[in-house]
């Protein structure tokens, strides 16, 4: 479902050209459990925010379920983010001002939903994670597993088919850095396709396919034994 | 989005910063009072300057003699001006819409009774005056309706002269001397105070003949023309114009109308009005460059929270919406806590400087926060287009 053709990334840093992804090609299919690990400055990140449509390669090609998405317009591409493409970030983000179920209602928000439909999906999804104590409360009531949980929920409220999360549980101590990983690969055994960036050797284990980038390539791209129920 | 969840985005922002919304908030709104009282004022002065203008009623034609005009040959060839006269007056009485016809000649002159004297202004007028000019009889009765050429010697007091002259007691048929001949008094008018600076009330009204006769003029200085309401004004301009020519031999008068004036009047008041709006426009540019800083603060402070829109699929418009709505909001309120302020404060000036015209249209408040949202709308441009802007990656990294 995601096939990447010879994409470049370069960014220009002083009057340094630096290729931050460099002829990458990449498929993987609807379900795939993959993690992206590499050191620092390897491009993994830029890789996701890629795949995320966050980023824009200077060259190359990106097809998300066989359609060409590397030259959408702005409106479309914030439509297929909406829709098909949800995030976890190591710092959460979550919008302090409102409230965990706000939280979780802003993708449908802005996608202009009834509120009618909304509630239902949010108490759907705040039941589903443990959360439903927890509705009314600020971000800053919340602990940090259950902030995590609150942004899963958020990044899965629309359905999306790809999960993209950007080292989920380095902001975690290592029991809810279990959970949330508990809760991630369970979506993935749900169907959800999980892409993963992380330093976490022992996480990247997990994996069925982890990918090491160094230096905007990928070094390797292998295919784990799995220990434990994964689907690939 | 619908229109509810970016009401509720909006509100939950400017909410969770209360203090400092609300100072933005006040900063706009001493803006708006300020302009909404100084306009106010401004109103209220042009409506009691006009009020000052038209108690002597607004179908008045004035008649001036000479005319202003540049010719290319020298004046004295056609130059010489015939003065109005007592017979034009008269003329001009026949005239259909004439209501009443008023010649005036003023000076100064003594006035001696009760043995005492002071010098004042003195009018030759006729019977018509009190009508044509508003100005009712408070004792006895005005100037009868006389030969115009030879009436008797009958004056009538203004209230001060009364006052000066006969104190408390009863001055109707008393004898007088204006500049050495008798009068005797018939009447004394009611106070009208004070017009831009001329005391209505120290005069004395005599007979048109004899005040020619006693200032040595040859002509009245004005004759005014009431006319009946109704008529066209150009009507009653043409009609004059025809008798006057006709007995002048050609047009050595100038006609002004009351309505000229006041339009020539309600142009300079208005002038008057928007200078003071705009001082107080000087304050409202304050409050807007205090809600451009803080919308400014704003998208710096939340531009993690950009980040995060943009990745869950908000569009630019819709960030830029939403910031420009929250400056909006804070114009918005502040602009009605402004017009609150402004008429509050207009209002007690009233109640204590009663002396002071405060007059606030509707449509002042009307434009007046209409303004305040646009100013809303001008100063939150910059910042939520720079947060509309932002690059989605760089913004998810500040935290």
């Amino acid at each position: 479902m995601i096939k990447l053709q010879k994409i470049h990334r370069n960014f220009q840093v002083g009057d340094q050209i630096v290729h931050a992804l460099d002829d990458i090609n990449l498929e993987i299919a609807q379900g795939e459990y993959v993690s992206v690990m590499g050191p620092s400055g390897s491009g993994k990140s830029t890789l996701l925010n890629l795949i995320g449509m966050l980023d824009h390669p200077s060259s190359g090609e990106y097809y998300l379920n066989d359609k060409n998405v590397t030259e959408l317009g702005e409106v479309e591409e914030a439509q297929i983010r909406n829709k098909n493409i949800g995030f976890v970030f190591q710092a959460f983000h979550l919008v302090p001002r409102l409230s965990a179920a706000e939280n979780i209602e802003l993708p449908l928000m802005l996608a202009g939903i009834e509120p009618s439909i909304r509630d239902a999906k949010v108490s759907l999804a705040l039941e589903s994670l443990n959360l439903t104590e927890r509705a009314r409360h600020k971000p800053e009531q919340l602990s940090g597993g259950q902030r995590q949980r609150v942004a899963i929920a958020r990044a899965t409220i629309t359905e999306p088919a790809v999960l993209l999360a950007d080292e989920p549980t380095g902001n975690l101590d290592q029991k809810s850095g279990h959970d949330v990983m508990d809760i991630l690969e369970a979506l993935n055994q749900r169907g959800i396709t999980l892409i993963m960036v992380t330093h976490d050797q022992s996480l990247g284990d997990r994996s069925a396919r982890s990918i090491k980038m160094i230096d905007g390539r990928i070094e390797s791209d292998n295919l784990n034994k799995i220990d434990h129920a994964t689907v690939s | 989005m619908l229109i509810n969840d970016f009401i509720k985005l909006t509100s939950s922002s400017l909410w969770a910063q209360k203090l400092r919304s609300f100072l933005t908030m006040i900063g706009i709104a001493v803006g708006i009072a300020a302009v909404v009282l100084l306009t106010s004022i401004g109103e209220g002065v042009h409506k009691y300057i006009l009020a000052e203008f038209t108690q002597f009623g607004t179908t008045i034609v004035g008649i001036n003699p000479g005319k202003t005009t540049t010719m290319g040959l020298s004046v004295g060839v056609f130059g010489s001006v015939r003065p109005l006269s007592i017979e034009d007056a008269e003329a001009l009485k026949r005239l259909p819409f004439a209501e009443s016809v008023v010649g005036l000649v003023q000076g100064n002159a003594e006035i001696e009774g009760n043995k005492r004297t002071r010098r004042t202004t003195v009018y030759g007028s006729g019977h018509d005056l009190p009508n044509a000019f508003n100005m009712p009889v408070r004792l006895g009765r005005f100037l009868p309706k006389d030969d115009p050429v030879a009436p008797r010697a009958f004056a009538v007091l203004g209230s001060k002269v009364k006052q000066e002259l006969f104190g408390n007691t009863n001055p109707l048929g008393q004898r007088i001397r204006i500049g050495g001949d008798r009068y005797r008094v018939i009447g004394v008018m009611e106070s009208k105070g004070q017009v831009l600076g001329f005391d209505l009330d120290d005069t004395v009204y005599i007979p048109l003949a004899r005040g020619l006769e006693l200032f040595n003029r040859e002509g009245l200085i004005e004759i005014d023309v009431l006319y009946r309401e109704g008529v066209p004004v150009d009507k009653v301009v043409a009609g004059i114009k025809r008798v006057l020519t006709a007995r002048h031999g050609r047009e050595d008068f100038t006609i002004t109308t009351q309505e000229q004036m006041l339009d020539v009047l309600g142009s300079i008041l208005n002038v008057l009005t928007i200078a003071v709006g705009a001082i107080g426009g000087i304050s409202l540019l304050v409050g807007a460059i205090g809600i451009i800083t803080i919308m400014t603060i704003n998208v710096n402070e939340r531009t993690a929270e950009i980040g995060l829109i943009r990745a869950l699929g908000g569009r630019h418009s819709q960030i830029l919406f939403l910031f420009l709505g929250e400056a909006i909001v804070l114009s918005a309120i502040g602009g009605l806590f402004g017009l609150i302020l402004g008429i509050g404060i207009g209002q007690l000036l009233g109640l204590f400087i009663p002396a002071l015209p405060i007059h606030t249209p509707w449509i002042f408040v009307i434009m007046a926060e209409v303004m305040a949202i646009l100013i809303g709308l001008a100063a939150g441009v910059v910042p939520a287009l720079y947060a509309a802007k932002l690059d989605p990656i760089e913004a998810l990294r500040a935290e």
